[in-house]
């Protein structure tokens, strides 16, 4: 559908991602490497979920479409179980790099904290998993066809746009709630993190009725939003001073130099 | 984890590398573009073919021209496309019967077209069709200005009179024939499911839409093309050639066998007997030529068997060369050529040796059994031509063809003949199915087809069957093989009994099968080399000259040849593929060829043989790109334009309004997501400090 809707739907999808590279991640080298090292695990564990997904046809490898849909489910909730053992492995592996980080620094504390590290590595897996779920899409939407020919619905990219835009944020969020529960031992909230995963990803399954799935996935995100917002430190309190810009008085009742 | 994840898992990662440069078409068939595209894949486009002083045919832009579908099955339609209709540019679907000079005249003047679809009329229009020139290949005959003028230029009689001359217009948008009717019926479902205007009303997005690509590299004329080619392949490290001559070769084969290295006695004498083996249509590649090509050497080739087999004919006093001349549909590539290298010795037969000519033109719509001769009124007058050419006429006895003469003032019809003309003055004669214009009503356009020279197969046959089932058209044309070849004998100077020369209508009626319908036959495939099976396809067969060599029925024509007028000869493998080897002077003057031989009825291997005869092929590539004069008026300079993509295919498209309404969405979400990232990044120290820290985060 031409350079329009290209734009207009990478933007859709990849605007806040690229506001917040930009913003605070872009400053910062070890942050730019951490995001980079994330998208990599993500990208290992699409890996290991296609190659499960492969195998699982290949042997049950019928023309009937149940069969088919069904092999999808599960490839699709392999994989969320894999994306979610890989976020468990980078978290265990960031551990291990800080505390070899801190023996060779001079410094006493650590050059970068485990709340930065969980939202920079959230934004690395919802970037790429965004990348590898719209990249295809936005090809086509270069040319100068749309979808519906078949029949289908010819709101295919926007709805594409909005769904990644929802994973990239949720991503985002779950690597925050993830960590800070791996940190408190809270295993109930990890749980909760998969489970939500899980109902993000089989919610798609109702497209092409895109109310089905869009509506549930960006109330999960609002949900998961407030959820990270209070895990990473935040409080109402601290949201109406910021709103009422009283701020600046906050800091200097507090005293500490800046 | 959306549910993409099976297909974009392998594919992703090949766009992942080549996201920077857009390459979309590196994962062919991808399910995304398979939801959107549907191909059109049985498709003819017109391609640019490029003279001394124009260009002929169809451009379209670099990344393909789109428009909105728009059927037009009667006048009547083209109001919406050309006035009314409110989302130009249009992609027209025309049906075959409305595909006239009149109406392409008014698509070519006008800016909200984009392109044509062509649907091919079954069965072919009532009133002819020919987008041949009304004057086939004037200007490159004969008759000038200098050489009986009151015939040039058609100014006696007009050959063509259903010529309108769509072939050779120049057209700015690209027009496509779809050639298989199941396809045409998608995308006229496609147009009644999205395009109709309900009641008045105007149709809404989104619309059904068409795009074909066929850009084409060569422009003006082939001057221009021919530097700018030589100038690549002179200076550039990787020549990008914007256009190619058409070339091929010509196959020819003597009666007698005669030394190639050498020439052959001046005293000796030669008559040649000329058909034409090509065609053209409007569209590339797409030029079944039943009538104007095919009729004519699958007749030549019958006589010519029908002579190979009188005993005496080693003995005959002179010698007949069997030529099949190839381009002559483009200002008479081959012939042109073949006189050519006749004057510079190039060639074993001297302009001198050549006694007379005999060319088959159009000859299977013969009516009550007439079958006309021609002759050039200029050279008659020359008294020595005059006895040989009456001699002809009169060798009509005693067969199923009465031979007539036209009136004496009329001048010879588009002929090879007449560029042999152009080089010395020879007796010689042109027999067709016509006296004056044209009988073949589709001369040189996708309706000249079996079904045009009326062969017939009655229902139910097999494939094998019908290949051995001797139509009518095929008895009609054996008989006239019969009288060329009893003509041909006594011009030769025989003095035998010819009603024992008779020419064979089961072979005719093959060779037209083969030629005509399928290529991929038993006969076929028993007769050619046994690592030319790319050569044999189950399509209907064309003939066009293009511009690669050795197109397939110049292949066919010869291996047919070989196969009708030589021996089988007792030789192995080694033997026949390499003659020199056994030293033998008669071997000199043989091809040998080494065949497959048909397939043993109880086994599924073949048995190869070896066929000795005098079947060569030369080149037939204008003598204007030997000289390098590339606007010469003396030989024809017909050049086809390169491309790199031919396809067509069609899909919706949505409305401008819902693209800019996604871009100004995608715009806005940008630039609140920068505002409310800098806003919480400013104030992240503030709201994301807990109680118990108080500002000691490390933000």
């Amino acid at each position: 559908m031409t350079a329009a809707v290209f734009i207009g739907c990478s933007f859709i999808a990849f605007g806040p991602a690229l506001a917040l590279c930009v913003c605070t991640i872009a400053a910062e080298p070890l942050r730019l490497l951490f995001l980079i090292a994330g998208g990599f695990f993500w990208l290992v564990s699409l890996l290991l979920s296609s190659l499960v997904w492969f195998i699982a046809v290949q042997i049950g490898g019928s023309n009937n479409a149940s069969v088919k849909k069904n092999l999808l489910i599960f490839g699709v909730m392999v994989s969320v179980l894999l994306q979610e053992v890989f976020r468990f492995a980078y978290y265990k592996l960031l551990k291990k790099a800080n505390k070899g980080l801190m023996t060779i620094s001079q410094e006493e504390t650590l050059p970068i904290s485990v709340r930065q590290l969980s939202y920079v590595s959230g934004l690395g897996f919802g970037i790429m998993s965004g990348v590898f779920s719209l990249v295809n899409i936005l090809t086509d939407s270069l040319g100068p066809g749309t979808v519906g020919i078949y029949g289908d619905s010819p709101q295919y990219f926007l709805s594409s746009a909005f769904m990644t835009l929802a994973i990239v944020l949720l991503h985002i969020f779950w690597g925050i709630v993830f960590f800070d529960a791996c940190e408190k031992k809270k295993w109930w909230a990890l749980a909760l993190v998969i489970l939500s995963h899980l109902l993000v990803s089989g919610v798609t399954f109702q497209n092409p009725q895109y109310e089905g799935s869009l509506v549930p996935s960006y109330i999960i995100m609002m949900l998961m939003a407030t959820w990270a917002f209070f895990t990473a430190g935040g409080s109402l309190r601290n949201l109406k001073l910021c709103l009422m810009c009283r701020d600046k008085d906050f800091l200097l009742a507090n005293q500490r130099p800046r | 984890m959306s549910r993409s994840v099976g297909e974009s898992g392998g594919c992703g990662l090949l766009f992942i590398l080549n996201f920077v440069s857009f390459s979309s078409g590196f994962c062919w068939a991808n399910s995304v573009e398979r939801k959107i595209y549907i191909p059109l894949n049985k498709t003819a486009p017109c391609v640019r073919l490029l003279n001394a002083t124009h260009q002929i045919g169809c451009q379209s832009s670099m990344s393909g021209d789109t428009g909105v579908i728009h059927v037009v099955e009667k006048e009547q339609d083209l109001k919406w496309v050309l006035t009314d209709g409110p989302h130009p540019p249009y992609m027209v679907l025309l049906e075959g019967e409305l595909f006239t000079r009149e109406l392409m005249l008014q698509l070519k003047g006008s800016s909200r077209i984009s392109g044509l679809a062509v649907a091919i009329s079954k069965p072919s229009p009532a009133q002819g069709f020919s987008p041949g020139l009304k004057c086939p290949n004037d200007g490159f005959g004969v008759y000038s200005n200098n050489y009986g003028p009151q015939y040039a230029h058609c100014n006696w009689t007009v050959w063509n009179p259903l010529g309108n001359g769509l072939a050779y217009e120049d057209f700015n948008f690209p027009i496509f024939l779809l050639e298989d009717a199941n396809e045409t019926q998608v995308i006229k479902q496609c147009y009644q499911d999205h395009n109709l205007p309900q009641n008045g009303s105007v149709p809404e997005y989104p619309l059904c839409a068409m795009q074909l690509f066929a850009h084409m590299h060569a422009v003006t004329n082939t001057v221009t093309c021919m530097r700018r080619s030589s100038l690549q392949t002179a200076f550039s490290l990787n020549p990008e050639e914007v256009c190619d001559a058409l070339s091929d070769y010509n196959v020819w084969s003597t009666l007698k066998p005669i030394n190639t290295s050498s020439k052959i006695d001046p005293m000796d004498e030669v008559i040649i007997v000329a058909t034409r083996i090509d065609s053209h249509s409007f569209f590339w590649n797409v030029a079944p030529g039943a009538e104007s090509a095919v009729a004519s050497f699958v007749t030549h080739l019958a006589a010519a068997e029908a002579l190979h087999k009188v005993p005496d004919v080693q003995k005959l006093p002179r010698n007949i060369m069997f030529t099949f001349f190839q381009g002559e549909t483009f200002d008479y590539i081959g012939s042109s050529r073949m006189v050519y290298d006749m004057q510079m010795d190039k060639f074993p037969i001297r302009l001198d040796n050549i006694h007379s000519f005999l060319e088959l033109s159009q000859v299977a719509l013969r009516n009550s059994s007439v079958l006309w001769v021609h002759t050039d009124p200029v050279s008659r007058r020359n008294e020595s031509i005059q006895p040989q050419v009456m001699k002809l006429s009169l060798l009509s006895m005693g067969a199923n063809v009465t031979l007539q003469e036209v009136s004496q003032s009329q001048p010879l019809p588009p002929s090879s003949f007449q560029r042999f003309l152009r080089a010395k003055q020879i007796p010689g004669v042109v027999l067709a199915d016509h006296r004056t214009s044209f009988q073949n009503r589709y001369y040189q356009s996708m309706y000249d087809t079996a079904e045009n020279i009326l062969m017939k197969y009655p229902e139910g046959l097999s494939p094998e069957e019908t290949l051995d089932y001797v139509t009518d058209t095929a008895k009609s044309l054996a008989e006239v093989a019969t009288v060329v070849a009893r003509a041909l004998y006594q011009l030769a100077g025989g003095t035998g009994n010819t009603s024992a020369i008779q020419a064979d209508p089961r072979m005719v009626s093959r060779m037209l099968y083969g030629f005509l319908i399928k290529t991929n036959n038993s006969w076929f495939q028993s007769i050619i080399k046994q690592d030319l099976k790319g050569l044999l396809g189950d399509e209907l067969p064309q003939h066009y000259i293009a511009v690669t060599t050795l197109v397939n029925t110049t292949q066919l024509v010869q291996y047919v040849l070989a196969n009708l007028t030589g021996t089988v000869v007792n030789f192995t493998k080694e033997e026949c593929l390499n003659p020199e080897k056994t030293p033998n002077p008669e071997k000199e003057m043989y091809v040998y060829t080494w065949v497959q031989g048909s397939r043993d009825p109880n086994s599924t291997s073949r048995v190869p043989f070896c066929v000795q005869s005098t079947v060569h092929l030369t080149k037939a590539a204008s003598p204007a790109f030997e000289l390098k004069q590339w606007g010469s008026t003396e030989y024809s300079t017909w050049t086809e334009s390169r491309w790199k993509d031919i396809r067509a295919r069609i899909f919706l498209v949505a409305s401008k309004e819902l693209e800019i309404i996604t871009l100004v969405v995608g715009i806005a979400i940008l630039i609140l997501s920068l505002l409310a990232t800098y806003f919480i990044n400013a104030k992240a120290h503030v709201l994301f400090s807990s109680p118990g820290d108080g500002g000691a985060v490390a933000y």
